[in-house]
Parts: structure tokens; C-alpha cells; sequence
């Protein structure tokens, strides 16, 4: 993009281009602008698409956990009269492993992963060849033709057991992260008490509807390599994938079209994307891959599986001096696009929304014999928030404090932000933008109705029935940038279309540019088209990941409308109205006069058409009714939240069932709260999955039993409790003019945490649930455990 | 995910589908009804078919009728006919109970009773049924009809006395004389699941004392049964809460429960104590 002449917002401008925000759609429970096809069967995703001639991709897998590949057998797949084509590592020995993203970790190289595996095999599921035909069924056919001769190694299926070898003379201890700050060694000696936990989230991950899929063709019209089904992050896919089958970026595009669910899996690079678009590239013929659910239960990266220990130290009063954690991070068979970006996530965000003075933490990331892990929505934070929270659950019973008061003695205050720790995330330095924990809290126990509910708990209990309350208190982060941009046009007949970089997996990124830039330039959010998801429209975008769409994104479409209105005033200032630009404004879609309310004002399509390439509009500065702008920021946000759970154990089953759940969250500003409302009761749903269903089991081989619906449990809409959503808009983001602080990641945080400490109230057995999920056979063995403990 | 190739044989009468079966079952040829079970094993590639025997456009097949004292349910009765009484007695309002925990809606608008029995899964609640009420399952081949009484029908996991070339046309429930109570719980991990363990209880309250005592487990062993220890402990007995408690608990000591990795056999143990109180304490008159 290029900047704009006169239309250009000043730099310094950046959060106050506009003095006083119009809030006309912004903060409106608008209906969402994208589902009329999503709700009438005209869904576009990629297993709808089809190109002509298009061959069939179908990927063989390991079954083999950990082996020295001997030979594959492709001889009967070849035979095979519907086969157009083979390959294994052999073929492919030309392309590099898949990379990570930029880090300043160091070490990880060794183990990436090869689109095909060469001497090795590591986890079931591994793509070991790739077969071609024209027809998907024939292409399962034949790759069950394709067989492996392999040497069994001995596999290792835990990363808190002593490292092994990932390869001659490599351990699969792939590397140790420290972050430190503060004398922890003076805390932990001159604490009143240190407090420890020793606790574990299980292997899951995000499931989305729609699997994994891509189709890749060479339009010959533009000779671009085009491949459809890509979301999250189109335009770094793009450029990671084009350098690993050695194309030029601008050679190749992709398109997301409709995408059901992301949640950090889906979108990102996975062997078979290379795959398909370097058979596209090969076989000159278009390339359709659409993985089913077993491949993806088995091949798309899981998540979570983290083992914490952690130490609080604390004062008389319970107030943390320092914490001291470790965490053993199951990162998988390989390293895949995310790096260490998890282990690195739970390490920086352990501590949460508590003032720590010292802090100690060291990671071990390490390699097993199962499917590579990654980020999945929250990723780090579930894990760290269950784990620190569970800290704050032991050191309330061991102070003889409630729950509530023990972090009340130590969430950062009001005052102290923005608040710095020194230490990085992700490489980037941690301030704690804004926020009022305290007054969360206050708000969240009356919205709750907190004294009422425990008096109704303790009158069931005395009944005999096991109930129990628990609460996760968690500080998100969003909004990562550093920079996106947008474009905004505004047609002749007065529609606006918005072009961003953002991707839609079923968010409503649509909806929420709409609003953010029809109250920008002032006209109907109707009236706005948001384009997303195509690298081919802007050459550079963020995608959607890590809650940063609204805030970035929103940001520079932001910037773009307000530049697009600019431009419309000054030209419309000097050629059509005899008026300073002060006195202008755009209303509903009409340039008006600001001191003549009720006169006639000029559409502005008009403006648009009387913009179109002429002497005077290049005179001007440039023809069209068209803007670009962008959008920087230095920091991530920071919203936070406090998820409480009331669940229900029965003893002779050891079910769980919740039976309500609240999430109180700030969230700075929120563009539409039912679409935040949405991602959060979605969130719980999974974070609910992850606490008490879901889960990969894997036998002591190393064999995945988890590779149906049947067997990986996620909860139906039986299991979900109602749930109740309290937003608060109290500590904007001073990062960005609107405040916005990110909204995806607000319903899952806090789920395990809260479920956890609701259980232990439930079956009244302090820092009783020390592993997630809990399932209904553990926590029956434990309250059996208990029972005989206790005789 | 994508099955492999097959010929589909529609039968359009009882006799033109045993007469395909007779021609085809030596060639890998199965019936296919629903195909609740058989198309995801189909889908997963765990079964291949070369032939399907379709069933579904046998008339005959499709009627659930009372005959004889017994309810004769065809071999292509959905579950979902069973979401309202069939018969106007205990056996109809039991059967109203069992079928909301068969699986989900959509599948019991398809899944048929007589493809449960035949598939024999271990945690088949019409498998339980049939193996505590005495069902009768009648089987039909070129060759001629058979009866085989669920004592013997059940042959293990997954396993029964069908031979390759007979269908299962018809099973019978003997109807439960009035005054009969019936009860039945199971538990699963989710709502739809495949139970974890799950009790069927019968009896009559004849003065004082529960007369004609069935006490059954499923998703236990390999195949649903009777537990006699338990069902003895009340024939004859007065209904107290202390003997339900010793019923659920001799249930409990008698099974030889299945493990599996998610499973353990002790837990189900425990649930088989469960299910049966429940289901007791659920029980309808």
C-alpha cells in the first residue's frame, strides 16, 4: 500500500484522529453481517470447491510410533490403474522442513518436521507418503496399498520422565526456558509459608467442525499459484509456504473462503498444505486434500499437556513474596510453526493478576512419541492460569483464608497500572496495560449474587448432596501487533467496502469491522463489505489469531474510514459545497453541513463518483472515494476475567456436572457484546471439554486411542451448563482510541481453574484435583482413595 | 474416512433377501439395515463388505406388532418407533424408558432394534433387554426359520449364533404380565454414549414379596446377562431399601467386568452396584 497525500492521518494522530469517537454501532448488539449463507446451506468452504481435473490427494500414515523407516513399499500402490502418482520422502528430499515463526529462541531447529518423513518415523500418524488419483475413494484405495517396513525403537509418551534420544546424539529435551526477576531464593527463605502444587492439564486440543483441507491449482490466466481453505494467517502462510516450494510470494495466493473453527489448530502449517500445493505445482493439475476426522484427531496439532510444580512463598498475611514453578512441557514428535511459543506463554503468564515481587520459572520442553503439540485457544494460559490458580486455592486453606481473600491480598491494584514486570513474552516486554481486579471482583460477587449462592450450597450439603462453588481469577492478553492495515472505498453508489487482512473462522470479524468503520465514516454498518482472508487484495495482513483481530485489524480499519472521511470532507470542502472542512460532517451516509441541521446533505456516492480519475481529482491529490491506514501498537493488551463454577459430584458414579457457570470479564471496550458473549460461552464450552472429557489417550506403545468422536470426548450441548456472562468495559486499553483489549480467549482461560476448585469444595477435600481432566473413574478412585484414608 | 467398494443388492421381499444373502454371505456379503454400526465400521475401513444386502425396502420387515402374548418387533423396526408405547403394557412403557438412552436422535430415526441384536455390542441396551426379559430371536435363511433363545444367542463381543447365511427377521419379547415393575439406568460419560455400565430390573410385588426377580448388567462382560446371585437375595423377599442395597451389592461382587485403557475393571465394578440400585429406584409400575 502506499500512503495517501492529503488524506494521510498524521502519525500523531494516531489516537485521536478523531476527537470524540461516534458510537452509533460501535458497542451495539448488531446482527452479524456473515451468516445469511452460513444458516442457508451456501456455506463456501473448501471441501465445496472443486476445480476441473482436479486430483485427489490421500496421505499414508505411520503406525509406528518411534522407528527406523527400513523401506516403504509402493510397488501395489503404483500398480494400481487409478493411480496418477506416489511419493515419499524421497521425492520431496529437495523441500526444507516446515519453519517456525520468527523467535528468539534458540536450538529448535533439529527438530522440525519434513512434509514426509525420511529415516524416521515418530508418532503414529506421521505422513510417510502422499498417493494421487481422480477420485478421493480411489485414492483411499490405493493408499492403503503403500506399506512400511520399519525398526521398532522404544517410545517415550511422557516429558516428566527422563529425556531420551530424538536422533543420534540429540536428547528430546529440545530446550530449557528460564525467566527471572526478583531475589526469589530471599522469598522463599524469609517466607511466613511456601505453598506447593504439584499439578497436570491433559493432552487435548481444538476440534473444529470443519477438518483440516486445501485445494491448490495454477491459474495459468495470471500464472499464480492460487490455494483455497487457508485461514488464520493467509499472508505469512503464503510467504512461508512459497519459500519452501521455492516460488516467489507474489506468485502465489491464498484464499480462505468459509472456515469452521479455527482455535489455533486449524490454518496453520501443517506438511499436507505444503503437500498439496507443491503437487499443484508438480502435477500442473489442480490438487484437493479434505483430511477426515480420524487424520485429524491423529495428525493436527494437539495441545496442553503440561506438567506444573509450583512454590508460592508468602508473608504473614498471605501475601506472595515470590512463586517458584516449573513446568514439563509434552511438546510432541516435532516442532511445529509455533516454536516454543506455548511453554513460553504459560511461563510468562503463571502469575496472572497477582502482584509477585520474585519470580522463578524454568521450562522443560521436551519430545515424545505422539502427535506434535501447539497453541490452542488460550494457549499457555489454561494451563498456567489451572496451575496458579490451584496455588491459591492450597495457600487460601493452609491460611485459614476464604478463597476470595487470599487473592483479594494480592491482585495487582487499581493504581499500580500500567503495570510492568521484568520479564518478556514472547519477546516482548510485559506491561499490564490497565485494569481494576478488586472492582471486577466486587461486581462479579453481586452480579452472581455470591452470599445467596453459598447459603443455598451449604443448605443442599447439609442435605448430603455434593456441591461446591470454585472460582479462576486470569490475565489475558490480546491485541499482539505490531502493525496491520486496511482499505477503504466507498463506491458511487454510497457502499463502502472494507479490505483487511484479518481472517474470519467464524468470529464475526465481518460484523465487527462493519461497526467499528461505519461509525468511523459515518454511514450504515449495512452498507459495509468486509473482505478477509485473500492475500491477493492486500499485500499484507495479520490474520486472526491470539485475540488480536478487533484490535488490530480494527484498528487500521479504523485509521482507513477515518481517512476515507477526511478525504471526503476536504474534497467535498473545496468542490461542492461552500463550506470549511470544519464545518462538515458525514451523517448516515451523508456529507451535511454541521451548523444547518435538517439541510439536504450530499451522498456520499456522489462524493465517490464525483472523485472518479479526472484532471481536477489528480489535482486533488488522487482520484477515488479510497483510503488506506494502518494501525500500530507497541504493547499487547491486557483484559482480564474471573470464571466461577457450581458443580455437582455424584459420589457413586464420580460424575461431575456443572450446573452453572459465570464469566465476568473486562474487556476494555467490546464492539458488539453478543458476538463477545458468543466467543466466551464457545469458550467455556471448550474449556469445560478440557476440564472434565477430553482427552488423548495413547496405549504404552505409543498407539492413539483417541481417533473418533466416540472416543475423544467433547461436551454436547447435554453437558453445557447455562452460562452467564458479565462484561465490563472499566479499564479500557490506552493502547488503541476505542479501548479494545481482544475477545477470544476470555471464555476458556479460567474453566479449568474454576472446575477444579469447585470440585474440591464440592467433595469438601482441600487440593483434591490435582489432574485434568477429571474424569468421572479418577475422581471416584479418589474419593475411594479418601474414604480409606480417612477410616 | 471414505469406504471401499461394494454392491449394493436391494431386496425388495423377506424371501428375495435371504435368497441374496444365500448367494452372496460366502462372498463377504452382509445385511444392511440402518447401518448405524456397520457404515462408520465401513467408513473407518475396520469392515468391507464386498456386498450389502439391503433390507429396508422389505414391507414385512418394517412392522412391530403383539402376537401370541409376545411383542414381534421386524428386522427393520427403528429405535425411534419405541420413543412411544407399542403396547399399552409394562413391556411397552419399559421400552419408552430404555430408548432415549440409545444413542441420539438422528441415529435412532435410523438404527433399527433387530441391527442392535445382531451387532451384539456388549453395551446394547436392547441387548440387555432381550437377555433379561427371554427374548426369542427368530432367524430366517434359504434354508428354512429358526428360533434361538437368548440364552444361546448371545456368543461374546460382538458375537452371535446367526449363522452367515441368516438374517435376523423378527425378535420376540414375551409381553410382562400386569402389575409387573421395570426399571433401567445406565451411565455414560455423555449424553448419547455408549454406557459404561447399565442395569435392567424386572419384578412383580405379589403381597409382601417381589416375585419373578430379573437383575441384569450390561456394558459389562462380553455380553449382557442375568446376575442370579443378586436376583436370589429378593425372589420371595419383601422390597426394602437393605435388600435393593444387598441386590446392588451381590451384582457388583458377581460380574466379571471388561477393562480397557479408559476403563478400569474396578470402576465399572462400582457402577454395576450403581446401575442397579438406580434402576430399581427408577422402576415404573
Amino acid at each position: 500500500m502506499s500512503a495517501h497525500g492529503p488524506s494521510s492521518l498524521k502519525h500523531g494522530e494516531r489516537h485521536n484522529g478523531d476527537a470524540n469517537p461516534r458510537r452509533k454501532f460501535v458497542g451495539q448488539r448488531v446482527t452479524r453481517l456473515e451468516d445469511p449463507p452460513l444458516v442457508t446451506g451456501r456455506g463456501t468452504y473448501v471441501g465445496n470447491l472443486n476445480f476441473p481435473h482436479q486430483l485427489h490427494m490421500r496421505v499414508v500414515r505411520s503406525t509406528y510410533a518411534n522407528a527406523i523407516i527400513r523401506s516403504i513399499d509402493t510397488s501395489a500402490a503404483l500398480a494400481h490403474p487409478g493411480c496418477r502418482g506416489v511419493w515419499t520422502g524421497a521425492d520431496v528430499a529437495d523441500i526444507p522442513p516446515i519453519t517456525f515463526r520468527p523467535t528468539s529462541i534458540q536450538g529448535l531447529e533439529p527438530y522440525r518436521q519434513f512434509i514426509l518423513a525420511r529415516d524416521r518415523v515418530r508418532y503414529v500418524g506421521e505422513p510417510i507418503a502422499v498417493v494421487f488419483a481422480d477420485d478421493p475413494y480411489v485414492a483411499e484405495d490405493i493408499a492403503d496399498l503403500v506399506t512400511m517396513d520399519g525398526e521398532a525403537l522404544p517410545v517415550i509418551l511422557s516429558a516428566d520422565t527422563p529425556p531420551g534420544e530424538f536422533a543420534p546424539g540429540l536428547s528430546t529435551e529440545a530446550l530449557v526456558l528460564r525467566k527471572n526477576f526478583g531475589d526469589i531464593e530471599s522469598a522463599l527463605k524469609n517466607a511466613f509459608k511456601v505453598v506447593e502444587v504439584d499439578v497436570q492439564v491433559g493432552r487435548h486440543s481444538g476440534v473444529p467442525m470443519e477438518n483440516r483441507g486445501a485445494l491448490a491449482r495454477i491459474d495459468h490466466s495470471r500464472d499464480v499459484l492460487e490455494c483455497y481453505g487457508q485461514g488464520k494467517r493467509p499472508h505469512a502462510h503464503r510467504d512461508a509456504v512459497a519459500t519452501l516450494i521455492g516460488r516467489s510470494p507474489a506468485s502465489m495466493h491464498f484464499y480462505e473462503g468459509h472456515i469452521g473453527g479455527g482455535f489455533g489448530v486449524r490454518g496453520e502449517i501443517y506438511p499436507e498444505d505444503v503437500l498439496t500445493c507443491l503437487a499443484a505445482q508438480r502435477f500442473d493439475r489442480p490438487v484437493k486434500w479434505v483430511e477426515d476426522r480420524r487424520e485429524n484427531l491423529l495428525a493436527c496439532n494437539h495441545s496442553r499437556e503440561q506438567r506444573h510444580v509450583v512454590r508460592g512463598a508468602f508473608d504473614e498475611q498471605g501475601r506472595l513474596l515470590g512463586i517458584d514453578a516449573k513446568l514439563w512441557h509434552d511438546q510432541g514428535a516435532y516442532v511445529r510453526t509455533h516454536g516454543a511459543r506455548v511453554p513460553d506463554m504459560a511461563m510468562g503468564t503463571l502469575i496472572g493478576a497477582y502482584h509477585v515481587p520474585s519470580y522463578r520459572t524454568v521450562g522443560y520442553v521436551r519430545m515424545t512419541n505422539k502427535t506434535p503439540a501447539a497453541t490452542y485457544r488460550s494457549p499457555g494460559r489454561f494451563e498456567s492460569t489451572y496451575a496458579c490458580e490451584r496455588l491459591m486455592d492450597a495457600a487460601a486453606e493452609q491460611f485459614g483464608l476464604s478463597r476470595i481473600e487470599i487473592r483479594r491480598r494480592n491482585l495487582i491494584p487499581k493504581e499500580s497500572y500500567p503495570y510492568a514486570r521484568a520479564m518478556e513474552i514472547l519477546d516482548h516486554a510485559v506491561e499490564l496495560d490497565s485494569g481494576d481486579f478488586a472492582g471486577l471482583l466486587d461486581k462479579t460477587l453481586v452480579d452472581i449474587g455470591w452470599e445467596k449462592l453459598l447459603a443455598d450450597v451449604a443448605a443442599r450439603r447439609a442435605k448430603g448432596e455434593l456441591v461446591g462453588v470454585g472460582m479462576g481469577f486470569f490475565m489475558e492478553k490480546g491485541g499482539l501487533g505490531p502493525v496491520d492495515g486496511a482499505k477503504v472505498t466507498v463506491d458511487t453508489r454510497g457502499k463502502v467496502q472494507v479490505i483487511t487482512g484479518a481472517s474470519s473462522i467464524g468470529q464475526g470479524v465481518e460484523t465487527v469491522m462493519a461497526q467499528i468503520a461505519a461509525d468511523a465514516l459515518g454511514v450504515e454498518y449495512r452498507d459495509v463489505k468486509v473482505i478477509h482472508g485473500r492475500t491477493d487484495v492486500l499485500e499484507y495482513g495479520i490474520g486472526s489469531h491470539a485475540s488480536r483481530a478487533t484490535v488490530m485489524t480494527g484498528g487500521a480499519t479504523r485509521m482507513a474510514a477515518l481517512n476515507v472521511r477526511r478525504k471526503a470532507l476536504e474534497f467535498a470542502s473545496r468542490h461542492l459545497v461552500e463550506a470549511p472542512v470544519e464545518m462538515l460532517d458525514i451523517v448516515d451516509g451523508q456529507v451535511v453541513r454541521i451548523d444547518r441541521p435538517g439541510e439536504p446533505g450530499i451522498p456520499i456516492g456522489k462524493v465517490a463518483a464525483a472523485l472518479a480519475p479526472s484532471p481536477a481529482t489528480v489535482e486533488f491529490g488522487n482520484p477515488g472515494l479510497t483510503a488506506e491506514g494502518w494501525f500500530e501498537t507497541a504493547g499487547m493488551t491486557h483484559p482480564y476475567g474471573i470464571h466461577t463454577a457450581l458443580v455437582k459430584v455424584d459420589p457413586d458414579t464420580g460424575e461431575t456436572k456443572v450446573e452453572r457457570f459465570h464469566v465476568a470479564y473486562d474487556i476494555g471496550c467490546a464492539i458488539n457484546p453478543m458476538l463477545v458473549e458468543g466467543q466466551i460461552v464457545g469458550g467455556v464450552a471448550q474449556g469445560l471439554g478440557g476440564a472434565l472429557f477430553e482427552e488423548f489417550f495413547y496405549d504404552e506403545r505409543g498407539e492413539p486411542l483417541s481417533v473418533t468422536l466416540a472416543d475423544y470426548l467433547m461436551p454436547t450441548a447435554s453437558e453445557m451448563p447455562p452460562v452467564d456472562v458479565l462484561l465490563t468495559e472499566d479499564a479500557p486499553s490506552p493502547n488503541n482510541a476505542l479501548g479494545m483489549k481482544g475477545a477470544g480467549e476470555a471464555g476458556i482461560t479460567g474453566v479449568g481453574a474454576a472446575i477444579a476448585a469447585a470440585i474440591d469444595d464440592a467433595i469438601g477435600i482441600p487440593n483434591a484435583i490435582t489432574r485434568l481432566p477429571v474424569t468421572p473413574q479418577r475422581l471416584k478412585a479418589l474419593l475411594k482413595r479418601h474414604a480409606a484414608a480417612s477410616k | 474416512m471414505k469406504a471401499g467398494s461394494f454392491e449394493w443388492h436391494p431386496a425388495r421381499s423377506a424371501d428375495e433377501a435371504v435368497a441374496l444373502l444365500a448367494q452372496y454371505a460366502p462372498q463377504d456379503g452382509r445385511v444392511i439395515a440402518g447401518g448405524q454400526s456397520l457404515v462408520p465400521s465401513m467408513a473407518l475401513r475396520l469392515a468391507f463388505p464386498s456386498h450389502l444386502i439391503d433390507i429396508n425396502g422389505v414391507d414385512e420387515f418394517a412392522k412391530v406388532r403383539v402376537e401370541g402374548g409376545e411383542l414381534v418387533i421386524g428386522a427393520c423396526v427403528r429405535h425411534a418407533a419405541f420413543h412411544v408405547t407399542v403396547e399399552p403394557g409394562p413391556l411397552g412403557r419399559l421400552l419408552v424408558q430404555v430408548v432415549h438412552d440409545i444413542a441420539h436422535y438422528p441415529i435412532r430415526q435410523r438404527g433399527t432394534f433387530c441391527g442392535s441384536l445382531a451387532n451384539a455390542d456388549p453395551a446394547s441396551e436392547w441387548c440387555l433387554v432381550a437377555a433379561v426379559l427371554g427374548a426369542k430371536m427368530v432367524a430366517r435363511s434359504a434354508r428354512g426359520t429358526r428360533v434361538i433363545p437368548a440364552a444361546d444367542w448371545f456368543q461374546g463381543i460382538m458375537t452371535t449364533a446367526l449363522a452367515e447365511d441368516e438374517l435376523l427377521a423378527e425378535v420376540r419379547l414375551p409381553l410382562l404380565p400386569a402389575g409387573t415393575r421395570a426399571g433401567f439406568y445406565e451411565f455414560s460419560r455423555r449424553a448419547g454414549d455408549y454406557a459404561l455400565a447399565m442395569a435392567l430390573v424386572s419384578w412383580r410385588d405379589d403381597g409382601d414379596a417381589m416375585r419373578d426377580v430379573r437383575i441384569g448388567a450390561g456394558a459389562v462382560e462380553a455380553q449382557p446377562r442375568r446376575i442370579a446371585e443378586a436376583e436370589a437375595l429378593l425372589e420371595g423377599h419383601p422390597f426394602t431399601p437393605a435388600a435393593i442395597e444387598a441386590a446392588a451389592a451381590a451384582a457388583s461382587a458377581a460380574v466379571d467386568p471388561l477393562e480397557d485403557v479408559h476403563t478400569s475393571a474396578e470402576y465399572r465394578r462400582d457402577l454395576v452396584g450403581t446401575a442397579v440400585r438406580r434402576a430399581f429406584a427408577q422402576a415404573g409400575s
